[in-house]
């Protein structure tokens, strides 16, 4: 049975693993190596990256022999979102305040689920905000704004 | 007797108004979030983590403790009412626990899941005073070179006796203990894989890294699957369990247990392992085999008590020497080093208060487990109706407020979503989470160890062989990697992987 490199879960796997392993050598090039004596902040980082690499050709020599398929799709579309909603939540908080933030942050991720229903998610979004504002805000004393306005 | 005055002082940490009331509010919530439909006990911990944050060390790690098995056992009240386990530990359970509840006895399978767990949760507790006493004296004498050889082994059999794929958990840890270097280095205050950032000077924070590999990603993966399970919810029954049931559970209670002890301390095995070789072995002692399955007793009590004692011996290794075995024990970790304590042998000696203060909760937190669950099931039962699609934008309001309050950054919330879409993609590539947070929670450590080990014998490595400890461990690492290369041995494996996938 033969699988297409694009699913095959442990060739991919192990692609991820050198590409990073690569990435991170090459990144750690910058950094003094030292000796065994004294190791410098460089010395860990390559040795670790390079057992990674190995690692990885590990992974993708099995992949490619076993050729195992990935279960299921990819949930491209509510990790998109749920992403998106995060990254949202944290540019906002500073500039509009919590509740905003919070708003777009359960509306955006509430678009990942299987079924939307626009009165749930109002719901959900007062009573979300209204208990991160108890726990946080009102209970743990942190100095967050529940609205403002800095652009 | 020196044990009944730390026994004392524990308590009296632990009796505290402020640590009752954590360690309450701890069970609470992890029973609450862990009956929840699709939010084990990591979800549970790693949301909940930035919470505990600027508690006291000893508050901090009571209250996790009680989320902890709080949300393992709420695992177990879901298995039994719906046949949905709220972590792997408890699928066995719904093999005779939903059927006994399908004829009319949730009640009693409940009562006796409690009390099994309760009985196990104990006699762990106290196998953590007894062994690990003289472990963490044992592991004091350790040098630079042990120390490391010693972590060498706990992340190799973590990796190996974990299940699936060993190569893959290998190269998980060693990312861990790469994602563990980001920030400044102690011993040049050279910045590494910082990329210019400032906010990454202190490294990756560990709420960060353990909120986006296992929540966020989690939330995606359940998103993948259309929410459709069968609440069962017509009749719980008495909860009080008839006198031949308590017969009936008394003896699997203790096997569980003692099985479950065993496997806790083991790094790698822990809870599933232990629930499913327990249940394994009473249906090969039980005079009639085929009862299970059908709702036999034995087989509710027998799984329960091993994942409850698991989950508590596998605090030996966190507590005494610094080394967690499982991922949910590297985030107890995390949070102990979060809150300034520095792990390994010398916790014991030097924060007396929290190791016995943690000890003496335990007791109290099961206890209190029992006293909340049973009168709580009705409310139990009504939560698992929530719809799935309600519950993870909560999750994840609660994950991104969590990680922004730590230090009030929006950088570490965007980090905390890319290593989201990183944990999404390495889980669908069948790549366990556990090990890379193992590796990242012991990285600076291990490092650390290395440089003082080598800078005392001058660059000499012969110093990891020369030791007759490390030698030890190191040679144990070697032979656990060499046996699973063993074509036999790696075909065993694969097959109780196998079997323990079927009893899903």
């Amino acid at each position: 049975m033969r699988t297409s490199l694009f699913k095959n879960q442990d060739a991919l796997a192990g692609l991820l693993f050198m590409g990073l392993g690569a990435l991170g050598f090459a990144v750690a090039l910058g950094y003094k190596f030292g000796t065994t004596i004294e190791m410098g902040p460089g010395y860990f980082p390559r040795i670790l990256s390079l057992v990674l690499i190995g690692f990885g050709i590990l992974t993708f020599i099995k992949g490619v022999r076993s050729c195992a398929a990935i279960e299921g799709g990819w949930a491209w579309l509510p990790l998109a979102l749920l992403t998106a909603a995060m990254v949202l939540f944290g540019f906002l908080v500073e500039r509009l305040g919590l509740v905003p933030a919070l708003a777009t942050l359960i509306f955006v991720s509430a678009r990942a689920g299987h079924e939307f229903k626009a009165l749930e998610v109002l719901v959900l979004t007062v009573v979300l905000s209204l208990l991160a504002a108890a726990v946080f805000v009102w209970g743990l004393k942190l100095p967050y704004s529940l609205f403002a306005w800095n652009f | 007797m020196e044990i009944i005055d730390h026994f004392v002082l524990g308590f009296g940490v632990a009796l505290s108004l402020q640590n009752l009331a954590y360690c309450f509010l701890g069970v609470l919530l992890g029973t609450l979030i862990g009956v929840l439909p699709g939010v084990g006990p990591l979800v549970t911990i790693s949301m909940l983590l930035p919470m505990t944050f600027g508690l006291p060390p000893v508050s901090a790690v009571i209250m996790l403790s009680g989320i902890y098995y709080g949300a393992q056992y709420g695992g177990s009240t879901t298995a039994i009412l719906v046949n949905l386990p709220g972590e792997t530990s408890s699928a066995v359970t719904c093999l005779d626990g939903y059927q006994m509840a399908r004829r009319g006895r949730a009640g009693a399978a409940l009562a006796i899941a409690a009390l099994s767990s309760f009985v196990a949760g104990c006699i762990g507790t106290l196998l953590i005073v007894a062994l690990g006493v003289p472990l963490a004296g044992w592991a004091l004498r350790f040098g630079a070179e042990d120390y490391f050889a010693l972590m060498v082994l706990g992340l190799v059999a973590a990796s190996v006796l974990s299940h699936g794929d060993m190569v893959k958990a290998l190269a998980m840890v060693v990312l861990g203990l790469l994602i563990g270097l980001v920030g400044t280095d102690v011993n040049s205050g050279a910045e590494r894989y910082t990329f210019g950032l400032p906010e990454l000077a202190d490294g990756i924070g560990f709420t960060v890294l353990a909120v986006g590999i296992f929540a966020i990603s989690e939330v995606v993966l359940n998103l993948e699957q259309k929410e459709a399970r069968e609440v069962f919810t017509r009749n719980v029954g008495g909860l009080m369990p008839r006198w031949e049931d308590l017969k009936a559970s008394f003896l699997p209670t203790l096997r569980g247990t003692a099985i479950g002890s065993f496997f806790g301390i083991l790094p790698g095995t822990g809870p599933s392992i232990s629930s499913f070789s327990s249940y394994m072995l009473e249906k090969k002692l039980a005079k009639d085999p085929s009862r299970f399955g059908q709702g036999a007793i034995e087989g509710v009590a027998a799984p329960e008590a091993a994942n409850n004692a698991a989950a508590q011996t596998a605090f030996i290794p966190t507590l005494t020497l610094g080394i967690p075995g499982s991922a949910t024990m590297a985030l107890i970790l995390g949070a102990l080093i979060m809150n300034g304590v520095q792990p390994g042998p010398s916790v014991m000696a030097r924060n007396p208060e929290l190791f016995w203060g943690v000890i003496a909760s335990m007791f109290i937190g099961n206890a209190l487990l029992v006293a909340l669950n049973l009168p709580l099931v009705g409310l139990w039962v009504r939560l698992l109706s929530i719809p799935y699609r309600w519950l993870f934008p909560a999750i994840v309001m609660f994950c991104a407020l969590g990680n922004y309050s730590l230090n009030n950054s929006a950088i570490d919330v965007y980090l905390c979503a890319a290593i989201g879409v990183l944990g999404y993609v390495l889980a669908k590539l069948k790549c366990p989470p556990a090990p890379l947070v193992l590796g990242y929670v012991l990285g600076p450590m291990m490092e650390e160890n290395v440089r003082r080990a080598l800078l005392l014998s001058e660059g000499d490595l012969s110093i990891f062989v020369r030791s007759p400890i490390s030698l030890t461990f190191l040679a144990l690492s070697l032979l656990l990697l060499i046996s699973m290369a063993l074509p036999a041995i790696r075909r065993g494996k694969a097959r109780v992987d196998q079997e323990e996938a079927g009893a899903t």
